[in-house]
């Protein structure tokens, strides 16, 4: 048996460099194993010590969001958390980016995605049952960026569907910033019993450390520091064989195969193979368990010959999942995995060296604390400083093109109130996205209640799961727009509009995952983006009463045209009593009533009908009464599950009349308002109004009494009925009348972003 | 009567047949690796990717020891229902005529749609009327269904049409808008529309349950079928 040590070269300083480490944290490590490191510790290092896995520059910051909550059962630090969702259930969910293996490759990038996150769930125990994302790009008049959407919807349907988890919500945004940096947030949700939920601690000497699914190739090979920690740039095609490619098919065996084990309790703990491999499924379950490990490479499959020990300690193959096993139990776990045609493999086994070491056959190739690697990578405060001004150019104004291709031929239609509403209807980020869901499949698992564009989140009924009568709902959420505007109330409102989201389908929310998109935080602006959301997202959950249960941080998301908007996405689960009882956002029935409730205080500051016009983005958006927002909601929530509301909406991008027109466009039914009924208001006056955007405001509908019920809790202003096939108000000294084919016809204009 | 439902390692809507035949009857999980059909009088082969399907899809299931005993099952007469992929793969097992193609927009499609009942003489149909229109979804990549000209007519003229897409819901381009076949002995049964996702009108639709409805009936007096 040889010794790492005297395989360790004398310096490698300048290898160091160019895999990301600064000199001061080579330094550190150098330091840490008393010697300097040879090539394989090196390479574990740098991934370890990357921001993906360390989250060196965000760490702090995150200790400000609030982890503890009345439903947790599983908080930050687990492959994913958990909320009890009664009954002895627990929901499992956490949302994860792929964003620079999509921008590279967006079939594969967005696909493993989706993949890597169901490993997540069922590395606790949970069986997957709901995939949402969250996806941005460049504006779709860029070729690049139809490529992206068009790659990366395919690859989540790929995946998603093939593996029988459906796939039953999220949004989409078309921004210019994210044209060369796109996002692909992928969040998956699952469910389990609360006592089979495992952690991934490793634990038990002399047990035995099991690989489990695909075997190792080199695809993949430095993901983590590579594509996750550096800034995208020119080369990129270069870093095309460091995409993983996906394997649905393996990863439906792997599952199966590892929820039967979980069912029949074989193993001792278990844990998914994501960015940087082995290298970090390993050494972190080493580390919760406060235990060594020693693995030996050559007991590996591979998927291709004279792999080097460093390269299958590093290797981001998917379908892959590591598990301790007791001997006595061996023999079962090879029985299942052989059943499911899984290979299932002994690389190693537990010690109490608190070290990772790692062999190839008789040969000692590494030798490194499990410590050093896991808990010694230095943090770093960030050094934010505010900009003196909006640093995101204006976008190019779209609205007169729009007006033309949703076929207006009313004179001065740039005012005119029924052109707008259909040029709004019309854009890339409130059109219909019935051409991207269509690709998923929304109702494998026979859970879906409320299915995408429905209703403003998803719902599952769990009555095979519980035989009763609850659903849980889920919304994902975060307009970057809004955040560049203003980095803290751009985030409260995120936070707000999705709990708004659960309270239209009656479900009250328990716990929150996020994933936040930033740029580059050693650059001050991003710093303070940065610092200022979290800020935000901690000051509306602890309002909220809603604690972060996990989730996920990618830095660098900049191109050479500088950071994308930042973009904190939210994703909420949320739990409803009665499946029955869940309002969609359709207008039901001739005769009910139309409402707003709550108190939301619109602008056209930041606003969408803003961007159409190609206007400056401003530097900060009105402050929200947190707690008024609060009351509405539940307000709403207990109309819904009184099954009062035929329907409920929140009013978000767009304001109040795309709110209307949508409902108008689920339901197939038309209204008739009267709330401008004035006619001494000037159009200009009543356009805020119109499509100014706050949150915190409700579109509802229904019978006459129940809207009164709803009045005497919260402000709730009556303000039109329900019929006909038309829209109609009276704007000043106008009225705006639009068909419901004219609104159907501008809302599916992305059907062509497809062709 | 009890319904088994074959589980390849790729199945997806297994679970939710099982939960569809269990409104009707007792329903089991037949594993692909066994020839053992548990007695059962129906067979249900479920939607999902069989062995991944990377190669055409269905290809590989026929080779699969429990389609050996379904393929026997049916010969003797004993009623096969294929959803979706199980449509493919008794297509491929040649039980059923035709193929299934890419759907024509060449994207997976996950969309509700009208399906007109053409022949309600069959033990999967016998509970609907002619001429019922049922909302089902579909959700499928390769549902566009095929068949040469003389076998399309035969098959029209044979009666082995059992479901059409209603006017404007074709959704993959198939032939004569077929959503599903049966064999000229009309015993075994494919289409791609998914009647197990629509057996509860909170999650949609409540009328695929006629089809499981109806091989109940039939299980429990064959002869009148």
């Amino acid at each position: 048996m040889s010794d790492p040590a005297a395989t360790a070269a004398a310096d490698l300083r300048g290898e160091a460099r160019a895999l990301g480490l600064t000199d001061s944290e080579y330094d550190l490590i150098c330091d840490k194993l008393g010697r300097t490191p040879n090539g394989l510790e090196l390479a574990v290092f740098s991934l370890m010590w990357s921001e993906h896995c360390a989250y060196k520059h965000s760490k702090r910051l995150l200790g400000r969001l609030p982890t503890e909550g009345p439903h947790l059962l599983m908080g930050p630090g687990e492959n994913a958390g958990a909320v009890d969702v009664g009954d002895g259930l627990a929901i499992a969910f956490k949302v994860e980016s792929h964003n620079h293996p999509s921008a590279v490759e967006p079939f594969q990038g967005a696909a493993t995605g989706v993949g890597g996150i169901m490993r997540d769930i069922f590395a606790v125990g949970a069986r997957p049952i709901a995939v949402l994302d969250s996806l941005r790009f460049g504006e779709l008049d860029s070729a690049r960026s139809r490529y992206l959407l068009d790659g990366a919807v395919a690859g989540i349907g790929h995946y998603g569907n093939s593996i029988g988890v459906p796939t039953v919500g999220g949004e989409v945004y078309f921004e210019g910033p994210y044209e060369q940096n796109c996002l692909v947030n992928a969040m998956c949700l699952g469910i389990a019993p609360k006592e089979r939920l495992i952690r991934s601690a490793a634990a038990g000497l002399g047990n035995h450390l099991v690989l489990m699914g695909a075997r190792t190739g080199r695809d993949g090979i430095g993901g983590a520091s590579v594509l996750a920690s550096a800034e995208l740039g020119d080369d990129d095609a270069d870093k095309r064989p460091t995409v993983q490619i996906g394997d649905p098919f393996e990863e439906k065996k792997v599952m199966e195969a590892c929820l039967e084990l979980l069912d029949r309790e074989l193993l001792a703990s278990l844990q998914d193979l994501g960015a940087a491999g082995l290298s970090s499924s390993s050494s972190e379950m080493a580390s919760k368990g406060e235990v060594g490990l020693d693995i030996d490479v050559s007991k590996v499959p591979l998927r291709e010959e004279d792999m080097e020990p460093f390269e299958i300690m590093v290797s981001e193959s998917q379908e892959r999942m590591l598990a301790v096993v007791e001997p006595e139990q061996l023999a079962a776990v090879e029985k299942v995995c052989e059943r499911w045609e899984v290979r299932c493999t002994v690389i190693g086994e537990v010690t109490d060296t608190r070290r990772m070491r790692i062999f190839d056959g008789d040969e000692q190739v590494g030798d490194m604390p499990v410590e050093a690697l896991v808990d010694d990578c230095p943090l770093y405060d960030l050094e934010p400083e505010e900009p003196a001004e909006q640093i995101y150019p204006a976008p190019k104004r779209t609205l007169d093109e729009l007006i033309a291709t949703t076929g207006d031929d009313r004179a001065s239609a740039a005012d005119d109130p029924a052109a707008i509403l259909l040029a709004l209807l019309a854009s890339s980020n409130l059109a219909s996205r019935r051409p991207l869901f269509e690709q998923y499949d929304a109702l494998v698992q026979s859970r879906t209640v409320r299915r995408p564009e429905a209703a403003d989140a998803a719902v599952l009924q769990l009555v095979h799961d519980t035989g009763g009568s609850t659903a849980i709902a889920i919304s994902i959420d975060g307009n970057g727009r809004r955040v560049a505007c203003d980095p803290y109330w751009g985030t409260v409102e995120a936070v707000l509009e999705c709990a708004s989201n659960l309270a239209c389908v009656g479900a009250e929310p328990l716990g929150l995952t996020n994933c936040l998109n930033f740029g580059n935080p050693e650059k001050p602006h991003v710093a303070w983006q940065l610092s200022r959301s979290v800020e935000g997202m901690a000051d509306a959950l602890n309002q909220l009463g809603v604690p972060v249960v996990g989730g996920n941080v990618s830095l660098y998301n900049q191109s050479g045209d500088g950071p994308i908007y930042p973009t904190p996405v939210v994703g909420m689960v949320g739990s409803i009593p009665d499946a029955k009882r869940t309002a969609g956002i359709g207008f039901a029935e001739e005769g009910h009533v139309v409402a707003m409730c709550g108190t939301p205080q619109p602008s056209l500051a930041g606003s969408a009908l803003a961007k159409l016009r190609g206007e400056p983005l401003p530097t900060s958006l009105a402050p929200v009464d947190i707690a008024a927002v609060k009351r509405a909601q539940d307000a709403v929530r207990d109309a819904v599950r009184a099954g009062d509301l035929a329907s409920a909406h929140d009013m978000a991008e767009g304001g109040v009349l795309v709110a209307i027109a949508e409902s108008c466009l689920a339901g197939g039914i038309g209204a008739t308002l009267d709330f401008f009924g004035g006619d001494d208001a000037t159009y200009a006056e009543l356009e805020p109004y119109l499509f100014g955007e706050a949150v915190g405001g409700f579109i509802v509908s229904g019978p006459r009494d129940a809207i009164d019920r709803l009045a005497e809790r919260v402000p709730t202003d009556v303000f039109g009925s329900v019929g006909g096939d038309r829209l109609e108000l009276p704007v000043g000294d106008r009225r705006l009348s639009v068909s419901l084919d004219e609104l159907r016809m501008a809302h599916s204009a992305l059907a062509g972003a497809f062709s | 009567m009890k319904f088994g439902v074959v589980r390849f390692p790729g199945s997806c809507d297994e679970v939710d047949a099982v939960l569809a035949c269990e409104q009707q009857g007792e329903a089991e999980i037949l594993w692909h690796g066994d020839r053992d059909l548990k007695g059962a009088d129906v067979v249900v082969v479920p939607g999902g990717f069989s062995y991944g399907d990377y190669l055409r899809v269905g290809a590989i299931a026929q080779f699969s020891p429990v389609m050996d005993a379904v393929a026997e099952f049916a010969r003797a007469g004993g009623p096969v229902l294929g959803i979706c992929n199980g449509f493919q793969v008794l297509c491929e097992a040649g039980l059923l005529p035709g193929a299934l193609l890419p759907n024509v927009e060449l994207r997976f499609v996950c969309r509700q749609v009208d399906v007109e009942v053409a022949n309600a003489d069959t033990p999967f149909t016998r509970q609907c009327a002619e001429g019922d229109v049922l909302s089902i979804p579909v959700k499928h990549t390769t549902g566009r269904y095929y068949a040469p000209e003389t076998t399309l007519a035969e098959i029209e003229e044979r009666g082995q049409v059992v479901l059409r897409y209603a006017e404007d819901y074709n959704p993959n381009g198939s032939a004569n808008g077929i959503a599903g076949v049966c064999n000229a002995e009309r015993n075994v049964m494919g289409l791609m529309p998914h009647p197990e996702h629509a057996v509860d009108p909170l999650t949609g639709s409540a009328d695929g349950a006629c089809l499981f409805a109806s091989l109940a009936a039939h299980a429990a007096e064959p002869a009148a079928a």
